[in-house]
């Protein structure tokens, strides 16, 4: 088959459409659901700026097709904020931290942090750690340790490790 | 960017899955974790006119116990194996290699078994299964086999998979006196390293009765080193002379330019890699 119908629930929204199979997830949010916040940078799964979060996971959004979603919960940059406009956690600790400049990389950081506090929270080496797998060329990154910081620090989950201390 | 167009599969059990390979065999791609198979798509190395996805057939995925084998379905996502508790307890140091495996948005997405199909010579995956001498099981409409891991890779992207064939699952053997370490070098976190090493020591009454050291980055596929676990072999623990083993063990790799690294570099990288590996052994048993 060349095209398939999919239901799945984007930012608590249902959607429905016919799409060609060998649509990535990520043109999928941004062409038929008009969610531009997942950013297409080098769409082979390096630069980290399609990270979503599908079913409570980060994952690159360009290295999954819409029609794997079929049936999925999945949560965009535009799903994170409060609906009165008040910030994330995640997003008020880069905003105050200057975490972002050009801010093409910044919702797929912003997911992945998302998803990394969410329930029990991640540690902040974790969180580190997972900033490896985004490509940022504006900040040379040392704003977004101290985001992680700042948020490791509000769920109490302070790094042993000196070395992350910026 | 885009990947060119293709038939898309979504069986939800295994009996589709090898009825489809049958069918379609070389044509055909499965579609695992797709971490690296999507982005060969993308950038049209991988032109697939039949997809099967397997995300959605039951009983590729899970982890157990078995005896003194830990079965790891194919499709278990790498993050999966990584918080195991029952892989903490009987093989540490799988969820120590995976911690190299890719970043963890990938790993949340690719599996076990899709990066052992693959192959690829500078993954981790592949590399421990040869040093723990881990058989692969494999299914297809003509037949069940295991296939262990010696036999299994054959050289770089290659396996023993036949077309019509499905890796079903990985089986480890568990060796409770077994010291295994797994260890490399990248440029950044998540890379692909410029030399990766997977050492396993078994001692007896202060001798080695058998060892492995599996290379990966160190040339065309995964690869043993034959003459560094001869040297080791039988050997008592305490006369080990790490150098001088590890100076075997990069004699028995065949690493490869590239724009990351020159096989010098490599070489040098995997001789520092060989000598810690071993002095950490040496250590800890001897303590």
């Amino acid at each position: 088959m060349k095209e398939l119908t999919i239901k799945c629930q984007v930012n608590g929204q249902a959607f429905e459409k016919t799409v060609p199979v060998r649509k990535t997830l990520l043109d999928f949010l941004r062409q038929d659901c008009v969610l531009t916040g997942a950013h297409a940078g080098c769409e082979h799964g390096v630069c980290g700026a399609c990270t979503v979060i599908v079913d409570g996971v980060a994952a690159r959004s360009c290295l999954m097709f819409a029609v794997q979603a079929d049936g999925a919960v999945i949560c965009t940059v535009e799903g994170v904020a409060e609906e009165n406009g008040e910030l994330h956690a995640v997003q008020a600790a880069m905003r105050d931290s200057f975490g972002l400049q050009c801010g093409f990389c910044t919702p797929g950081i912003i997911m992945t942090l998302v998803s990394m506090t969410a329930g029990e929270g991640a540690t902040e080496d974790e969180m580190i750690n997972a900033l490896s797998g985004h490509i940022c060329r504006c900040t040379g990154y040392q704003g977004i340790r101290r985001a992680v910081t700042k948020l490791a620090k509000a769920t109490g989950e302070i790094s042993q490790d000196d070395s992350h201390a910026v | 960017m885009k990947p060119a167009a293709f038939d898309y599969l979504v069986p939800t059990t295994v009996d589709a899955v090898v009825a489809s390979l049958a069918l379609h065999g070389d044509d055909a791609q499965l579609l695992a974790g797709g971490q690296s198979l999507v982005p060969m798509m993308a950038l049209r190395v991988a032109r697939p006119e039949v997809l099967i996805d397997l995300n959605r057939v039951a009983g590729l995925s899970g982890i157990e116990r078995i005896g003194d084998t830990l079965r790891v379905g194919a499709m278990t996502r790498q993050a999966q194996v990584i918080a195991s508790p029952v892989v903490a307890e009987a093989l540490p140091s799988l969820a120590a290699a995976l911690r190299f495996t890719g970043h963890f948005q990938t790993r949340n997405r690719g599996t076990l078994g899709g990066s052992i199909s693959l192959a690829d010579p500078s993954a981790e995956s592949p590399a421990y299964a040869l040093a723990l001498d881990a058989q692969m099981e494999l299914r297809s409409q003509r037949r069940s086999r295991t296939v262990a891991a010696a036999d299994y890779f054959l050289s770089g992207y290659t396996t023993a998979r036949e077309p019509d064939e499905l890796l079903v699952a990985i089986h480890y053997p568990i060796r409770p006196r077994a010291r295994i370490v797994v260890d490399e070098v990248a440029r950044r976190q998540g890379d692909f390293a410029t030399a990766g090493l997977v050492a396993r020591v078994e001692c007896e009454g202060g001798r080695v009765a058998a060892s492995a050291l599996a290379w990966f980055s160190m040339g065309p596929g995964v690869l043993r080193s034959p003459n560094a676990e001869a040297a080791l072999n039988g050997g008592a623990l305490a006369d080990i002379d790490p150098e001088a083993v590890a100076d075997l063990a990069v004699g028995d790799t065949d690493p490869f330019d590239d724009h990351h690294a020159s096989a010098s570099l490599r070489r040098a990288t995997a001789r520092v890699l060989a000598i810690r590996a071993l002095t950490t052994i040496r250590t800890e048993e001897l303590a």
